[in-house]
């Protein structure tokens, strides 16, 4: 491909110009630089930098506890903050072995079921808004915000929920949460359906996104591409059917894919996503019963603010764990969980302290941005931003 | 710690699921590569999630690509590449997380590497591996020989030291207000990518 960029209809062919976009430039999502050598309007050659917003949360996973790190993970994807606190959560959970309560892990999955709405809605109305579809993100937008508001009714927060604990969650979801937010499934639904009708046959969204940003099969697993810009492509995994966490074994879902890879199968297989996510929130809700959310193990279970405030055992537990922080016994694991945009990893390294080892953060995005540069060669320049909206890179995850 | 008593139907049960193959393929493994391999630790003896195998450094790239190809593990899709600071010597462990995409399992590789030696670079077997082994360049200090671009990918170019090490400060600041310029070198037709 490299060598066969010319384009006979280009007048500008041949002229070669190198052309920066960003860190900071409306079409690169968040803090991201791309650089591109144009041959007229093709792109001959790129290369992409980031590290713009970065963090160093690896190195504060090691400097501070466990319970303290999970308000950094809210701002790895900040589009859908909820997924990553649960994979967290799990993660530490895993290294010290606990069980939680039934209710929680339903929480759990309606929370990263919605994350996974939400985000894909703001994936598709950018990549539209990207392509001159204004309109068309309003009716997504709306939707997110309303996944706001009975967010901000589980947790307090919009954006950056820190809702999860390790070994359950903070509060129990509020009296008729339940039917709120079977509600809004119905609602999305509808308007998922509208928005569908709204732009998938549209002929200018066709011209522009149809056979654009190609990247085969063969180069996901090169790239190590996973989720929905891997299964766009034909790459038939996802970690909730194939290596299942949680309760998904026990509920139906179908793993939509395509097969030809470029921006318009991205976006179909969001899209079909989103209707199943909905799915199988509404079987969550179906199955979720009343209990309590924390699991009881004294390491763990933060004490209840009556119990601080008018014991001394309960004072002293809630210094002990809000100052020294509670020892992961000793051992190391992968977590990984199917986040939106695709295999979200935590590895953790305990050496039987209240701190990490080593926190090592596996962020999809930042294999999704490594193949950028290979999938818009010998495309053109426009359509560089069609491919990046596509793949959904989030710069806070990239950056860590 | 045995994690894998505690395997829970909140995380998956892959354990049990996989425990079979992983056998086979250690047995197998530890006859192929039989002085390659240093240690091999499986999660009902020691506190992990699955099998993680010591290689020896120089044998790291042939036991890579044999777990790729062989038809028996099929660990074709690279998962991430990491590394560890260990205080000890040898300092550093460079981990592979591999993945199945047939089969749906996981293992893992390591290699410990001193502080100033090379490693392969995994980035003609994955073309992933390489911005992956451009982080561990810059975050620990350790060099992929065969790397087409070593760069520093997340710090500047300008930043002096290498941030994961345990040794580095957690407030070791260095700001630099001007953005890298373009570098016209990285666009020519002649460098690999």
């Amino acid at each position: 491909m490299a060598n066969a960029v010319h384009d006979p209809d280009d007048i500008w062919d041949d002229a070669r110009s190198i052309i920066n976009i960003g860190p900071t430039h409306p079409a690169m999502h968040g803090a991201l630089r791309m650089v591109a050598k144009l041959n007229g309007e093709t792109i001959e050659r790129s290369y992409c930098e980031f590290g713009f917003t970065h963090r160093a949360k690896e190195k504060l996973g090691e400097n501070r506890t466990y319970h303290q790190f999970i308000v950094y993970t809210d701002r790895l994807n900040y589009c859908s903050s909820l997924a990553n606190n649960v994979t967290y959560a799990m993660a530490v959970e895993r290294l010290m072995g606990l069980e939680i309560p039934e209710r929680a892990i339903w929480i759990r999955m309606i929370c990263a079921e919605v994350a996974r709405v939400i985000d894909h809605l703001i994936c598709i109305g950018i990549n539209a808004v990207d392509l001159g579809a204004f309109s068309y993100f309003l009716y997504g937008y709306h939707q997110r915000e309303e996944a706001y508001t009975f967010i901000e009714k589980l947790c307090g927060a919009r954006l950056t929920t820190s809702f999860v604990r390790i070994g359950g969650l903070i509060y129990n979801a509020p009296e008729g949460w339940e039917r709120e937010v079977e509600a809004w499934v119905k609602r999305t639904r509808e308007v998922v359906d509208e928005m569908d009708r709204l732009l998938t046959d549209n002929k200018i969204w066709r011209k522009r996104t149809v056979e654009v940003a190609i990247f085969n099969r063969e180069d996901c697993i090169k790239y190590s591409f996973t989720g929905p810009n891997a299964r766009a492509a034909g790459l038939d995994i996802d970690l909730r059917r194939d290596q299942p966490c949680m309760f998904y074994k026990e509920l139906e879902f179908d793993v939509p894919t395509a097969q030809n890879g470029d921006v318009f199968d991205r976006y179909i297989v969001r899209l079909e996503e989103i209707r199943q996510s909905l799915n199988i929130i509404l079987q969550c809700l179906n199955r979720i019963k009343p209990g309590t959310v924390w699991c009881e193990d004294k390491r763990v279970r933060i004490p209840d603010k009556d119990v601080v405030y008018n014991t001394m055992e309960g004072l002293i537990h809630h210094f002990k764990f809000f100052m020294t922080g509670f020892d992961v016994p000793e051992g190391e694991a992968y977590t990984q969980f199917e986040a939106v945009n695709g295999e979200l990893g935590f590895y953790i390294v305990s050496k039987g302290h209240p701190r990490a080892h080593r926190m090592r953060i596996r962020g999809p995005s930042v294999y999704h941005f490594q193949g950028l540069s290979k999938m818009v060669e010998g495309e053109k320049i426009a359509d560089m931003v069609a491919a990046l909206g596509s793949i959904n890179v989030i710069a806070g995850e990239i950056d860590r | 710690m045995d994690i894998r008593k505690q395997v829970l139907t909140n995380y998956g049960d892959w354990f049990t699921r996989f425990g079979d193959i992983w056998k086979t393929q250690l047995l197998q493994l530890g006859q192929r590569f039989v002085t390659e391999i240093e240690l091999i630790r499986t999660p009902p003896v020691d506190a992990t999630d699955v099998p993680i195998i010591f290689v020896k450094k120089n044998a790291l790239l042939s036991i890579l690509l044999f777990l790729k190809e062989e038809p028996g593990f099929c660990y074709d899709f690279l998962s991430d590449i990491t590394a560890t600071d260990e205080e000890n010597e040898p300092r550093f462990e460079v981990v592979y997380n591999l993945f199945s995409t047939t089969k749906f399992n996981r293992i893992r590789i390591k290699t410990r590497v001193k502080d100033g030696e090379d490693v392969q670079s995994a980035v003609d077997i994955w073309p992933a591996a390489n911005w992956a082994e451009r982080e561990i360049f810059d975050m620990f200090g350790i060099k992929f020989l065969g790397h087409p671009d070593l760069r520093r990918i997340l710090m500047d170019e300008r930043f002096q030291g290498h941030p994961l090490r345990k040794d580095y400060p957690l407030r070791g600041y260095q700001i630099f207000t001007e953005p890298e310029p373009v570098n016209a070198e990285l666009l020519d037709s002649g460098a690999r990518k």
